[in-house]
């Protein structure tokens, strides 16, 4: 008897790589010149669940992202890579959504998809670094949870249980619990494999929502069926029954006040030159102001 | 009883010890408490740590609400999350704060969707201050004060319409206060009921080490990147490290590359400190990076590429190799007697 997985990703701007092109003269970030990219802790928590269903014949992996049209890019990768189904929850509605009302829309989506075992998502998204929707959306789910996941020990199938190891400060605990459960996983042991490229010949024309088996229902009872394996499905606020109050800006309890950017500038440096001379000299100057003693 | 309304803190122990990053979080609640003409709270809970608790007070602690049980020695998110929901909506503080450490981060998001409350990960600053949002001013909101997108922006958050405000407060950010052995404050033990539904978690196998390096103690930390080459040159660092009497410290880069252990490695992944003296060898100064040591009273650049982004915060920069430049750091120093 197979599993049903869940994997929670996230196109993020790449923020981890600015280059020149991407500072604005006042030493600020051109945010608009990031490249979108799939979250590398998601490509983590992709690659745990694609090992999963590999050990465990039936098992199916369902990928859901929340996001604008455009990151239905993330949902091919994952196809690429070997997902079974993907959903995008995309609805104006959401827009403005902190991890509070993020969290919210994603278990309604969950509960959509209806019976599952484990949900993984990536440890954090390098655009907030929050590492907060994994543990919000486990509450809400009513599950338990095991965050900051570096390897998978043990899948128990029948007894519906696992064993992973998690890495805390200065070393590491072995956990077991039974499922529904959701793992947060970080970049330690798992190694995201590359797209397959007979798979990317197969899902290159793959479009969001495609017809009207997008709201298929049978979607939901099909799990195993390879009628709509080509399909990204389109979710909005309506299809996954969120309340409205709950979602976006007026479900979310935080507000942003102010924003500043950091800015790169020289304060007033002191090059020294290489020369024992004047290395002496600031060492001098050190001892003196009592920095070094 | 204690008042509501108080800033509560989160105290997280780890195998009986409480850890640095609470002391650190105790002594912010009392300043913003102060302001807040409030009192502070702290909510322990683990086995048998009760005796711990008493040495927190002095910290200006006005009451600790400490919940014991054998199986909660070490934490899980379950039994701790119901334990800390029901002690917020029993005593309303205004604030909530917890340490930004793997349990802290676990544990403050499930609390904050159970009670639909905001929650700002990894502040590096709080402040007390006031708001107008549309027709409506609040006063005395918290800020929380972030840096997000890797780095490259400080946000500051608030969450003023919903009570407790909350927030995990990274390590090593927060200055101790000086303890006063008189202060008066309760230690309330509070007894809890739970069944076996309220421990889905069994932790097998526990192994932690108490980490060998001491960054945020050290007052003088010499850095290596990933221009010192390989872990047999990160020699030169430690004997650079050694002759000042300071600590090893290294980028994400080098520790990456295999040079050298987690660690050391400083940043916004790694330890933030803001030590006298810090010097960066061979570190380009990737935003990550300066997140973790911008705070340095003096910082020493030393790297063979003139533009590298260290030298922008940088009080001294030298352009040379570290192999030619740290032996004449090192004979400089060593001929000051």
């Amino acid at each position: 008897m197979g599993l049903n997985l869940i994997v929670l990703v996230k196109q993020v701007p790449d923020t981890q790589n600015i280059t020149g092109e991407a500072m604005k003269e006042d030493g600020t970030v051109n945010r608009a010149a990031l490249p979108a990219i799939f979250n590398p802790d998601d490509l983590h928590a992709l690659e745990a669940a694609l090992e999963v269903k590999e050990a465990i014949p039936g098992t199916k992996v369902h990928v859901l992202t929340m996001g604008p049209p455009s990151a239905a890019q993330v949902l091919k990768e994952s196809l690429y890579r070997g997902a079974d189904f993907t959903a995008l929850i995309s609805d104006r509605k959401f827009a403005g959504a902190d991890t509070l009302a993020t969290s919210y829309a994603l278990k309604c989506a969950i509960e959509k998809i209806g019976t599952y075992d484990i949900v993984f998502c990536g440890r954090q998204a390098i655009d907030g670094d929050t590492a907060q929707v994994g543990p919000q959306t486990a509450e809400k789910l009513g599950i338990n949870q095991i965050t900051n996941v570096s390897s998978i020990e043990k899948v128990d199938p029948k007894k519906k249980e696992l064993v992973a190891k998690r890495s805390i400060e200065g070393g590491f605990e072995i956990v077991k619990a039974s499922f529904p459960l959701l793992l947060t996983v970080n970049d330690e042991e798992y190694v995201p494999r590359p797209p397959s490229v007979i798979k990317m010949m197969s899902y290159k024309n793959a479009g969001v929502g495609g017809d009207e088996s997008a709201y298929d229902e049978s979607y939901l009872n099909s799990a195993g069926t390879e009628r709509n394996k080509d399909i990204i499905s389109l979710w909005d606020i309506a299809a996954i029954h969120a309340r409205v109050e709950s979602c976006g800006l007026a479900g979310s309890p935080t507000k942003v006040k102010k924003i500043e950017s950091v800015i790169l500038k020289s304060e007033d440096i002191k090059m020294i030159e290489n020369t024992g001379e004047a290395i002496a000299d600031m060492v001098h100057e050190l001892i003196a102001d009592h920095t070094l003693g | 009883m204690s008042s509501k309304n108080s800033v509560m803190v989160f105290i997280q122990q780890d195998d009986g010890t409480v850890s640095d990053v609470s002391i650190e979080l105790l002594s912010k609640a009392r300043d913003l408490a102060t302001q807040l003409r409030t009192e502070v709270t702290g909510v322990l809970i683990g086995d048998a740590v009760k005796a711990e608790a008493a040495g927190l007070v002095p910290y200006g602690v006005d009451e600790i609400f400490v919940i014991e049980d054998k199986r909660l020695k070490n934490y899980t998110p379950v039994p701790y999350t119901k334990v800390m929901v029901e002690m917020i909506k029993k005593h309303e503080p205004q604030i909530v704060l917890y340490g930004a450490t793997t349990t802290g981060r676990d544990l403050g998001p499930r609390i904050a969707s159970n009670l639909k409350v905001g929650l700002t990960a990894d502040c590096t600053d709080l402040q007390i201050g006031d708001y107008s949002f549309k027709d409506s001013e609040y006063k005395d909101i918290l800020y929380q004060i972030r840096p997000a997108f890797g780095g490259n922006i400080i946000a500051t958050i608030v969450a003023p319409e919903k009570k407790p405000q909350m927030a995990t407060v990274r390590e090593g950010v927060m200055k101790v206060g000086s303890p006063q052995p008189g202060y008066k404050g309760k230690i309330t033990p509070v007894t809890f009921s739970f069944s076996d539904a309220d421990f889905p978690s069994e932790i097998i196998k526990r192994i932690r080490e108490e980490k060998l390096v001491d960054l945020k103690g050290s007052q003088i930390i010499v850095s290596g990147g990933i221009g010192v080459g390989s872990k047999e040159n990160f020699a030169l660092i430690y004997e650079l490290a050694h002759t000042l009497g300071g600590e090893v410290g290294a980028s994400r880069a080098a520790v990456d590359a295999g040079f050298i252990s987690k660690d050391h490695q400083v940043g916004q992944t790694g330890t933030t400190v803001r030590p006298k003296l810090y010097i960066a060898c061979g570190i380009s100064g990737a935003i990550q990076h300066r997140a973790g040591m911008s705070e340095s009273a003096r910082i020493i650049a030393i790297n063979t590429d003139n533009e590298a982004p260290i030298f922008q915060i940088a009080h001294y920069g030298i352009v040379g190799d570290l192999n030619d430049v740290i032996p004449k750091f090192i004979k400089a120093f060593k001929a000051k007697e």
